[in-house]
């Protein structure tokens, strides 16, 4: 196991909660939707696994890329929806 | 080194930018074209370093998901916007999950003890979130009833399931070739969300919404050290953190703690509510009319809207009536509590969606020592969040719930459609104060008839 990996979890978290606690609970949906957007980072492994071949990798693969495609995709636009809607007086 | 991971940690930062531009309203939207940016270049990045010969499968897989995901986004309405981050975070968990599966059937490469332990975290917290999610779905959807589902020996079947899970993920560790414990493992992840999820009653959705979010986060995060990928552990962590946080202020904004709430099964039966009752309540009812007099001679005013208001679809009467006073030299604050909503910040979404200025609305924290000097506090549909018992009253079950002191102005105007009491069950001794005025109704009628009589006067 590569110790770094560890190093950069335990300190994004840090950077995570840094950051986090700093948005007003005014915008907490849109926080939720916009890091659930991120979360569709697992597009990048499922488009890696498509590489794998073999008919598992290739279905899982294209499963994957699916599921989290439309979170990131409908992540964002929504949370863009929302923000929209945020005027000041 | 290999340069793609530079675009990578690129793409990181992005999202740390995009989430710090979400500490103020007007930045924020600007911060999620960042972090959207940032996202795009993980991708591209992806794409072009993982050259492989399935590109068509890709672009058809992409297109798919961005169809579905931009027909959701365009067509949800705000008030559905917590069921539509429960399937999404479910979609998250499960695609970690399946990249994770993906690898554990990968042919040409031999499994270490890390990575085999990191694919069977990953597929376990991806698949439950799943499940989990999707029984959160169901519930705030209206498909699966939202009281708590409960049978005899549920916490011990969820335990026996949790140890099978452990034992599972030892077995798989150790003879990685008999896929069956693998298939077992999936099984038995997808049953333990189910299971964990369906007792927990439709007023802790928020909670359940808030720790999805976080497991969404953590399986991309383990899916990450599967693939020793950078960009998927800090976004797992950056996601895995918010959700925790968000967890726990839903929490506290019940005064309740999380195993309380998962494990609880709160909102099953009130068979304790004799005692509640028996509290004599006299209340004084008025008229519109009436109301729109105590309106008139007022010159601060703070609403108080709960998720009646949300349900009544009045949150445009409620502006409407809002400038109006305004209008007149009166000021008008909106006083949020966090459980105002079906997830954390929901209120204040439901607001700006009609056109409520972001400035107006306050948090619990915020406007507590506005109420002192209030002449009328309007309380739209909400009944927990403003029962003083909480403050004084031990033998309460909302005891210890911050509230919003909507007592202390010098009239509450409480709006409800009747006396039934709130999610806790208990009755709201507020109701019953001397500074205390109920207008029945169901609040947008009230609400369009309290405007008519304000420009009758």
């Amino acid at each position: 196991m590569d110790i770094n990996i560890l190093t950069v979890f335990i300190l994004a978290i840090f950077v995570g909660i840094e950051i986090i606690t700093k948005v007003p609970p005014t915008l907490h949906t849109p926080l939720m939707s916009g890091s659930n957007a991120i979360s569709g980072i697992a597009i990048v492994g499922a488009i890696v696994s498509t590489k794998i071949g073999g008919h598992y990798g290739t279905w899982l693969g294209l499963a994957s890329v699916i599921f989290a495609t439309v979170n990131v995709v409908g992540g964002f636009m929504v949370t863009d929806r929302m923000l929209k809607m945020f005027k000041k007086k | 080194m290999n340069w793609e991971n530079i675009f990578y940690v690129l793409a990181s930062v992005l999202f740390i930018f995009g989430i710090k531009r979400l500490s103020h309203p007007k930045t924020a939207r600007s911060g999620n074209i960042i972090a959207s940016m940032g996202m795009l270049i993980a991708v591209l990045t992806t794409l072009i370093t993982g050259a492989s010969l399935s590109y068509e499968l890709i672009a058809i897989g992409m297109i798919v998901g961005a169809i579905i995901g931009a027909f959701f986004a365009i067509r949800v309405e705000m008030t559905q916007m917590p069921q539509m981050v429960a399937i999404f975070n479910g979609f998250g968990g499960i695609a970690s999950a399946l990249v994770a599966a993906a690898e554990f059937f990968n042919p040409s490469e031999t499994l270490e003890l890390f990575s085999l332990s990191t694919i069977s975290l990953s597929v376990f917290i991806g698949t439950l979130t799943f499940t989990g999610s999707f029984i959160a779905f169901g519930k705030l959807q209206g498909f699966i009833s939202g009281k708590p589902i409960v049978f005899p020996g549920q916490q011990v079947i969820n335990f026996l399931i949790a140890i099978s899970i452990i034992v599972l993920a030892v077995y798989i560790v150790i003879a990685p070739h008999n896929f069956n414990y693998f298939y077992l493992l999936i099984t038995l992840s997808a049953i333990i969300g189910i299971t964990l999820t369906i007792p927990i009653g439709g007023a802790d959705m928020p909670v359940v919404i808030s720790l999805l979010n976080s497991y969404s986060g953590i399986a991309a995060a383990s899916t990450g050290f599967v693939l020793n990928n950078n960009a998927l552990i800090i976004s797992g962590a950056l996601v895995g953190a918010s959700g925790l946080i968000l967890t726990n202020i839903m929490c506290k904004g019940m005064n309740r703690s999380l195993a309380n709430v998962i494990f609880g099964a709160v909102g099953l039966e009130q068979s304790s509510s004799s005692e509640g009752e028996q509290k004599q309540v006299n209340i004084k009812s008025y008229s519109t009319e009436e109301a729109a007099m105590i309106f008139d001679a007022a010159e601060k005013i703070i609403v108080v809207p709960g998720y009646g208001l949300a349900v009544a679809q009045a949150q445009h009467a409620v502006r409407e009536v809002a400038d109006f006073l305004s209008s007149k030299d009166k000021k008008v604050l909106y006083a949020i509590h966090p459980v105002a909503g079906r997830m954390p910040g929901h209120m204040n979404v439901l607001l700006a969606e009609a056109n409520v200025p972001y400035d107006q609305l306050k948090d619990l924290d915020e406007v507590n020592n506005e109420f002192e000097d209030c002449d009328v506090a309007l309380v739209l549909g909400a009944n927990d969040v403003v029962n003083p018992a909480a403050r004084h009253d031990s033998s309460s079950p909302i005891y210890g719930m911050p509230i919003l002191d909507v007592d202390k102005s010098q009239t509450v105007i409480i709006n409800k459609r009747t006396m039934n009491t709130g999610f806790a069950g208990v009755q709201n001794e507020l109701f019953g104060y001397d500074n205390s005025i109920m207008v029945f109704g169901d609040a947008k009628d009230m609400l369009q008839q309290l405007l008519k009589d304000l420009k009758d006067l």
